[in-house]
């Protein structure tokens, strides 16, 4: 029965996040006063480029391609979707950060093994982007779990239950925004792009994709945002049902759509001051608020 | 540099080279005719033509185009404008290195016989004799309308298993692309640092 679920969850993952990309193409369009693609063009995208042929560049090259896809669609099998849970217990907070490393690392494995420098310049960057973005979301999300003596995301989004006045965005503003700009960062969005340049570095860790390997790392990249999206929705804005759940994770992603359209890109070290500077300020007063005062946890309305 | 009846002429045309031929065929051609990606090698003066057909005024990704960053990515190899024979060599480098399917559309009248260029000694006059071309955009240079309106031709021509350029270059390679790009080039040589 778990598996079923798993495998649902999979489907759903793929079908709701594809589909959304459409849209967050058609809203890019939008703010530039473009038409746009058609909201189905992703799904065109990905089987095309499923129907391509592919040559390899070795052994780790296909191996760490076939890393990051398992696991990320891993990933996605571990995270409460809208309190369905596949393996009760097991969807912890620790459990998800470090399947999602996997995927990072299939990534930057493979990329590497294709023995083109911009991959490893690509990868470089990638990896310094997540030492940059991780450090203050990891600092909030620890007040939070100290807060409630829970690691379990389906505990912390119970706590949130009961309207929209018990939402962590409300309780933690501070962390909220923290874990949106984190957020960015993880997905990769404009001003954080740095990783995936195309007019820099010819698209990063992608340069030596072609045909069916490139539609597997779109595949993985539709996943990972499936879970970082989700993340964010279960931690800030307390999950909820099924619907309530797609319009939330759609709001969130629409959002950062509409900030990264009007925005140029960082560079590598700027992205990584600009973590280091303000959120990591706000996520270190979050996080102290929480644990000494307890506003927001234990004092609450 | 080579003159134009040093060519040798076969008929690449024989053969049945629709592959439109299964339901799988049929499907995968409409995915691939549905999304090009594309890679525009801006040699000539068309390049400057792309910018305003990429962006907001006549909006490329309408029809599910998109430019990428490297030739592994690309389904359609732009030629935009005159080539010489030193950028020639890249051209084949780039057009090898591109997964299958793949297609190549030229720009303007310099890749169809040379244009004003016909005479010159730097260039080649006739693309087609290196590389098969699936479509030339006629015109000296091709507006944007030109450009869009092509390519929803090639993707029409994808989409009915037409655009079979690729195949062409696999079962002529021997006979009659090589040996032209060779009398142009001079020996070609491919350095391959990584696997050496
Ligand atoms: S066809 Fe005309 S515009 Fe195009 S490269 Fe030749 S001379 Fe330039």
């Amino acid at each position: 029965m778990s598996y079923l679920i798993g495998l649902m969850l999979i489907v759903i993952a793929f079908l709701w996040q594809v589909t959304l990309e459409g849209f967050q193409r058609k809203v890019t369009a939008k703010v530039q006063r473009r038409v746009g693609p058609r909201w189905y063009q992703t799904f065109m995208d990905i089987f095309k480029a499923f129907s391509k042929s592919s040559i390899s560049h070795g052994f780790i090259y296909d191996f760490g391609a076939m890393m990051t896809l398992g696991g990320t669609m891993a990933t996605v099998v571990f995270l409460p979707f809208s309190g369905i849970v596949a393996f009760n217990g097991l969807d912890n907070f620790f459990v998800i950060i470090y399947l999602l490393a996997v995927g990072s690392l299939g990534m930057a494995m493979s990329a590497v093994g294709s023995g083109n420098p911009w991959a490893s310049i690509g990868v470089m960057r990638a990896l310094t982007q997540m030492v940059g973005y991780e450090v203050p979301f990891m600092i909030v999300v620890f007040g939070m779990i100290f807060g409630y003596g829970t690691s379990s995301i389906s505990a912390l989004v119970e706590v949130q239950a009961g309207g929209f006045l018990n939402w962590h965005l409300l309780r933690m503003p501070l962390g909220a925004i923290v874990g949106f700009i984190s957020l960015m960062g993880m997905l990769a969005k404009k001003p954080y792009d740095t990783p995936i340049a195309p007019a820099e570095i010819a698209s990063g860790p992608l340069v030596e994709y072609g045909g069916k390997h490139l539609g597997m790392l779109m595949l993985q990249h539709e996943f990972a945002v499936f879970i970082e999206v989700g993340l964010f929705v279960n931690l800030f804005l307390g999950g909820g049902g099924i619907v309530a759940y797609l319009i939330k994770y759609a709001a969130v992603y629409l959002f950062a759509t509409i900030i990264s359209a009007v925005l140029g890109r960082f560079k590598i070290e700027q992205v990584v001051y600009h973590f280091y500077k303000v959120p990591l300020a706000l996520s270190l007063i979050q996080a102290a608020v929480v644990i000494f005062t307890g506003l927001g946890v234990e004092i609450w309305l | 540099m080579a003159m134009n009846n040093d060519f040798n002429e076969i008929n690449l045309n024989d053969g049945d080279l629709n592959d439109t031929i299964t339901f799988w065929d049929k499907l995968k051609n409409v995915f691939r005719g549905n999304s090009l990606w594309m890679l525009h090698y801006c040699t000539g003066c068309g390049a400057v033509e792309l910018p305003p057909t990429m962006t907001s005024r006549f909006d490329m990704e309408r029809i599910g185009m998109g430019p990428m960053a490297t030739p592994r990515q690309a389904d359609v190899l732009l030629i935009t404008g005159y080539l010489s024979v030193k950028t020639l060599r890249r051209v084949i480098y780039t057009y090898e290195q591109m997964m299958e399917p793949k297609y190549v559309v030229g720009f303007g009248s310099c890749t169809l016989n040379g244009g004003i260029y016909y005479d010159s000694y730097a260039t080649i006059n006739k693309l087609d004799y290196y590389l098969p071309v699936d479509l030339y955009i006629a015109g000296c240079m091709p507006r944007p309308e030109a450009v869009m309106n092509g390519f929803k031709k090639l993707m029409d021509m994808i989409k009915k298993g037409e655009a079979t350029g690729w195949k062409k270059y696999q079962r002529h390679y021997e006979d009659y692309y090589s040996p032209n790009q060779i009398r142009s080039l001079g020996e070609v040589y491919v350095k391959d640092e990584f696997h050496e």
